[in-house]
């Protein structure tokens, strides 16, 4: 029995090691900050149009159809990368909310010239006050809301195909499928 | 030698002081902007992650710097600011995480590692040292031992 004992350190030592383990074989990002925000309804906002642009973005728009919000701005690097998977979502009729964060006017529009534009409409979220709303900490970032106005989903990472096709769509499906 | 160490008694002093807020963010009222700074101290920076608010340099935290202060001169207390912020970033933004299930590890993980620690090195201290007697010599060894001399 005594001798047992001995066994007890390697024992906890294994159960550290599968504790740390399991989080990064599963490829959990541990930088990725958990949202609170999940099943609740969007925070009120309004935000103004882009110069040229007809019309902003507000809560109200988001109710009545499954839809994706996605913060972005022509600084964030990240963004460039994820712009083609946004205008892939959009050739899919998904529609897309634009915020653009603590951007320039100036720098957005060309940045839209360049990579193109994949939203519906884009608020100026200049002050960063709705992302900070939203939760956000940084860009780019991509929420889901049902039908309803409720956060279904968030990735505060850039989208690429396999997000598209493993999560997104099969995701939007299901929440259109609520309606 | 004695200023050197001083030297370095000071730097980390200063270290511990770090801060971030430029001059034109702080709030004319003293009072608030000592409020505001203690408040900004509890939180974490999400950028970052191992820094308050109060000492990180990204862009993005200084927004959160200023809405801090902003909600302050608004006059919200210090609880509704900390909850304003616990609302859109959950436990993370908390220095001080609140105790609660899942973080019931790292709350009582170092007072049971002491006390378990503890109770270890009392029983292993307390232990009597081994002084079992010497085997006596064989014939053979007191032989050599002998041919030694």
């Amino acid at each position: 029995m005594h001798r047992l004992l001995f066994i007890v350190p390697v024992l906890v030592f294994v159960g550290i090691v599968i504790y740390f383990a399991t989080p990064l074989l599963r490829g959990i990002d541990p930088s990725v900050i958990p949202s609170p925000l999940i099943d609740k309804p969007v925070p009120a906002f309004t935000l103004p149009p882009l110069p040229g642009y007809p019309k902003g973005v507000s809560s109200a728009d988001l109710t009545g159809q499954v839809q994706i919000v996605n913060i972005f701005a022509s600084w964030c690097i990240p963004c460039r990368a994820e712009a083609p998977a946004l205008m892939t979502l959009k050739n899919m009729n998904i529609p897309i909310q634009g915020i653009n964060q603590k951007d320039k006017p100036a720098n957005a529009l060309e940045y839209l010239k360049e990579l193109g534009d994949p939203y519906v409409a884009i608020g100026m979220d200049i002050d960063r006050k709705v992302s900070i709303d939203w939760g956000a900490y940084g860009a780019p970032e991509t929420f889901i809301v049902d039908a309803k106005g409720r956060i279904r989903f968030k990735q505060a990472a850039p989208i690429t195909q396999d997000d598209i096709d493993n999560t997104i769509v099969p995701l939007i499906n299901k929440l259109r499928a609520e309606k | 030698m004695r200023g050197a160490f001083a030297a370095i008694a000071v730097v980390l002093a200063l270290a511990g002081a770090a801060r971030a807020v430029e001059p034109d963010e702080m709030l004319k009222n003293p009072v608030q902007e000592a409020r505001a700074e203690a408040i900004g101290r509890q939180l974490r920076c999400p950028v970052c992650k191992t820094e308050s608010i109060e000492e990180s340099d990204a862009d993005f935290t200084k927004d959160l710097r200023k809405l801090v202060r902003e909600q302050v001169a608004a006059g919200k207390t210090d609880a509704q600011v900390l909850d304003y912020m616990h609302s859109r970033y959950g436990d993370f933004i908390l220095l001080k995480p609140p105790f609660k299930p899942s973080t019931w590890v790292l709350w009582l993980a170092p007072p049971v590692i002491l006390v378990l620690g503890g109770i270890f090195a009392f029983f292993m201290t307390r232990r009597q040292p081994a002084t079992a007697e010497p085997t006596p010599l064989t014939a053979a060894e007191k032989a050599e031992v002998e041919a030694l001399k």
